[in-house]
């Protein structure tokens, strides 16, 4: 009789019980469904974003394509100063160049600027790094005029 | 003990069983293919520089910026310049993340220098202990990246980073950071701001190849991490580095 | 050079990432734990004098609690994705784990105990009214209609057995928020093993005025009597909780000055120029020392009950305002010294972005229509009002 009375007073209590565990429920449907399958293989994210984010496409080909064609101004630069200066530091991203050289010419460096953004003295750089103050040690002149970018000791 | 003549003859003979066995096998499943996948495992990425090689010219950051269409005024890398004065207080300035370079410097007479700053690829990162969904992690070569897709754009990482590395992408409107040019290491280049730093100054370098320079180079210099007692496990490693850089 | 900025900040620090809205969040959340707790006083403290405003503490709890998700949602670059928190949680991120906190006092505490206590009251309106409201009252009732003494006598009982999960439960919802900020250790300004538990005393101390402000609010919109010795009681745990928050605030101030650590000198820096107005003005003089004076005095000496009436309400807004203005100094003031400790930026509040002041002034008008809401739907005092 006792038992049968807490059933009757207290089966309201199996509703909410009830919605909870229906709303569990769906939750975890909705889990198994979305959730990528792959989750977790090499840690706590997907997997498949590796893949995606090797894939992206590349704005600078690497001196080591550029050296491909270009052996004679390597071999040039390769006597010189500039020998670890990588080619694209001086002429821009360039992989769409290698990847179709007809279709992609590209433009010269904006030499005013260019040779400045190094050589140009400050205080900051080390001592040892060949930096001038420009406008006494060339007057304006562009620096291409006298020193040849490649290999460019006078 | 003694071994008797017979036992000799019976354990070379089976090492020299085992042996042309082994040479056999190792035919069949032949010497590794002329071009090797990438592999993971074979690789823990990291980076060297040299402070007193870094002129400050900011090609790293223009350089980044191409490779990885950084939005302008966000920086995945950028340069400061430190002024110290005798007191060891730094004054430090990076104009614009130094993506053109700086300005003369106006103090004389005192320590200055250039010092390039990323994500340091943290082994141990408090980036990715906070990230509520998984939206960012270290590979299994030691690079820390964004999943751009399931990013939520909740910033907590943002605020994990000792660094500030890190931003919210103002188009994606996810979080983005330096991802070591995971695009190009994985395909035997180096990251778009070695390659064009003109003095060397950063080095990209993996811990787990046995040629590689780093391990020389750990060995004879000097080297720091930034804010080592975050332990972060950071595995950028800035040889000559001053007291006073934060 | 950088307009806005002094001194030299890393370039991505510039710009602030949890604005005003990530500090009204933790206020919000703040509001639903501290109204709870002043329910517990009642139901498991045994404390009598507040029983008049236990309903309407659960309801405030409620209308803060379905509002307090918003102020993220609008914060998220992504907010389409945010499910993903419960299908994917990392478990070492103290946010993840917040979602699954959050789902738990909503629906084991806070929805079972109110359904607990209302049930023989909807049960009898889902009987008396008609129409649309009473398929709401019908859908209430989760099909139950058993309202019999011993029935209840188990509500009751559950009830209590609710409510005394429910504290910790409530410990637990700001106790993870202050930690969601105390666990950074890139950031001195959030990082203290303190952070959770001056979020909680505050949050308790901001909850317990406003239920005050709302139960005379009520009292007066209804014009019903208020109870004094009710009021009293909670003005006297308004204060007791006030002076332990602020203790411990202070805690935290003395022994970073004491310590005075590399970062102590550009946080002192920015706590006298940048937090001027909202920490020193704002927050501790008129935001805790005047609503503390105000509920000292009442514990000292005896006032007319209309002097009462005015002080609490005096001190009530106060509170509101002074742990808003804590919320706003550690959110906001946490962002605005640079890591490297050599430079500070400025915080622009934007007006209509969605981010910006007219949607967090939005936010917090929802919870009191909410309120309203729910006190015509469920009459905290039912036989009171039938008279």
């Amino acid at each position: 009789m006792g038992l049968r009375r807490i059933f009757t007073d207290s089966g309201h209590l199996v509703r909410p019980a009830v919605v909870l565990l229906a709303g569990i429920g769906i939750f975890l449907i909705v889990r198994a469904l979305i959730v990528p399958k792959a989750f977790g293989q090499y840690g706590h994210y997907r997997p498949a974003a590796l893949a995606e984010i090797h894939q992206r496409p590349m704005a600078y080909a690497g001196q080591d394509q550029c050296v491909l064609c270009h052996d004679d101004e390597a071999q040039t630069r390769g006597a010189g100063k500039h020998a670890h200066v990588a080619c694209e530091a001086c002429h821009g991203p360039l992989a769409q160049h290698a990847s179709d050289p007809a279709a992609n010419v590209p433009k010269l460096p904006d030499v005013a600027n260019l040779c400045r953004r190094c050589h140009e003295k400050d205080a900051a750089k080390p001592p040892s790094f060949p930096q001038v103050v420009t406008a006494e040690h060339s007057g304006g002149m562009l620096c291409n005029s006298c020193h040849q970018p490649h290999n460019p000791h006078l | 003990m003694e071994i008797s003549r017979r036992d000799l003859f019976t354990i070379g003979g089976k090492l020299l069983v085992l042996a042309s066995a082994g040479a056999t096998i190792e035919q069949i499943t032949g010497a590794a293919p002329a071009t090797e996948a990438y592999q993971m495992a074979d690789h823990w990425w990291g980076m060297i520089v040299d402070i007193d090689k870094c002129i400050g010219c900011g090609n790293c950051v223009r350089a980044c910026s191409n490779e990885n269409h950084v939005p302008g005024g966000y920086f995945r890398t950028w340069v400061e310049r430190y002024q110290v004065g005798e007191d060891q207080q730094p004054r430090v300035d990076s104009p614009n993340g130094a993506i053109d370079g700086f300005p003369p410097s106006t103090r004389t007479g005192v320590k200055s220098f250039f010092v390039p700053k990323l994500c340091n690829q943290c082994a141990h990162s408090p980036c990715v202990q906070v990230c509520p969904v998984g939206a960012t992690f270290v590979s299994p070569d030691g690079v820390v990246l964004v999943d751009e897709t399931y990013c939520l754009g909740c910033r907590y990482c943002v605020q994990a980073c000792p660094y500030g590395c890190r931003y919210l992408h103002p188009d994606t409107r996810t979080v983005d950071k330096c991802t070591l040019c995971y695009h190009r290491i994985t395909q035997g280049l180096t990251t778009a701001c070695c390659e064009n730093c003109p003095t060397g100054a950063r080095q990209l370098v993996d811990f787990k190849n046995p040629k590689d320079p780093v391990h020389e180079f750990l060995r004879h210099n000097k080297v720091q991490i930034l804010k080592p007692y975050m332990a972060t496990g950071a595995k950028v490693y800035y040889k000559d580095l001053d007291g006073s850089v934060r | 050079m950088i307009p806005g900025v002094d001194g030299f900040m890393y370039p991505n620090e510039i710009e602030l990432q949890w604005g005003l809205l990530i500090v009204l969040y933790p206020y919000i959340t703040g509001l639903v734990a501290g109204a709870f707790i002043l329910a517990s006083l009642e139901r498991v403290f045994k404390v009598e004098a507040v029983r008049p405003t236990y309903r309407l503490a659960l309801l405030t709890a409620l209308a803060f609690l379905l509002v307090a998700p918003l102020p993220l949602q609008l914060h998220l670059g992504h907010p389409e994705r945010s499910l993903e928190m419960y299908l994917t949680p990392h478990t070492s991120s103290a946010m993840a784990m917040f979602g699954f906190v959050y789902l738990w006092y909503l629906t084991v505490v806070l929805l079972l105990e109110i359904w607990l206590d209302y049930r023989a009251d909807i049960v009898r309106m889902a009987q008396s009214t008609t129409g649309f409201m009473r398929l709401v009252y019908k859908a209430l009732t989760l099909g139950s209609e058993n309202v019999s003494p011993a029935a209840r006598r188990i509500d009751d009982k559950v009830g209590y057995t609710v409510t005394v999960i429910g504290i910790p439960s409530a410990f637990l919802l700001h106790g993870y928020v202050g930690f969601i900020f105390g666990s950074i250790k890139a950031n001195p300004w959030w990082s203290t093993p303190l952070m959770p538990i001056v979020f909680l005393f505050s949050a308790m101390t901001s909850g317990i005025a406003a239920v005050l402000l709302l139960y005379m609010g009520t009292m007066k919109v209804k014009k019903m009597a208020i109870d004094m010795r009710c009021l009293d009681t909670i003005g006297k745990y308004l204060f007791y909780t006030f002076l332990i928050d602020f203790t411990l605030e202070m805690l935290d101030l003395v022994h970073r000055t004491y310590e005075a650590d590399e970062s102590f000198r550009s946080l002192d820096f920015m706590v006298h120029t940048r937090l001027m107005f909202s920490q020193i003005i704002l927050q501790i003089l008129l935001g805790t020392l005047v609503p503390l004076a105000l509920l000292a005095a009442n514990q000292l000496w005896k006032f007319s009950e209309a002097k009462r009436r005015i002080m609490y309400v005096t001190a009530g807004l106060l509170t509101m305002v002074g742990i808003f203005a804590m919320r706003w100094n550690v959110v906001i003031g946490g962002q605005l010294f640079s890591k490297s400790f050599l430079g500070y930026t400025t915080y622009k509040v934007s007006f209509a972005a969605r981010e910006g002041l007219f949607t967090a002034v939005g936010l917090m008008i929802l919870p009191f229509v909410l309120f309203v809401v729910l006190v015509k739907l469920l009459p905290p005092w039912p036989e009171r009002e039938a008279l």
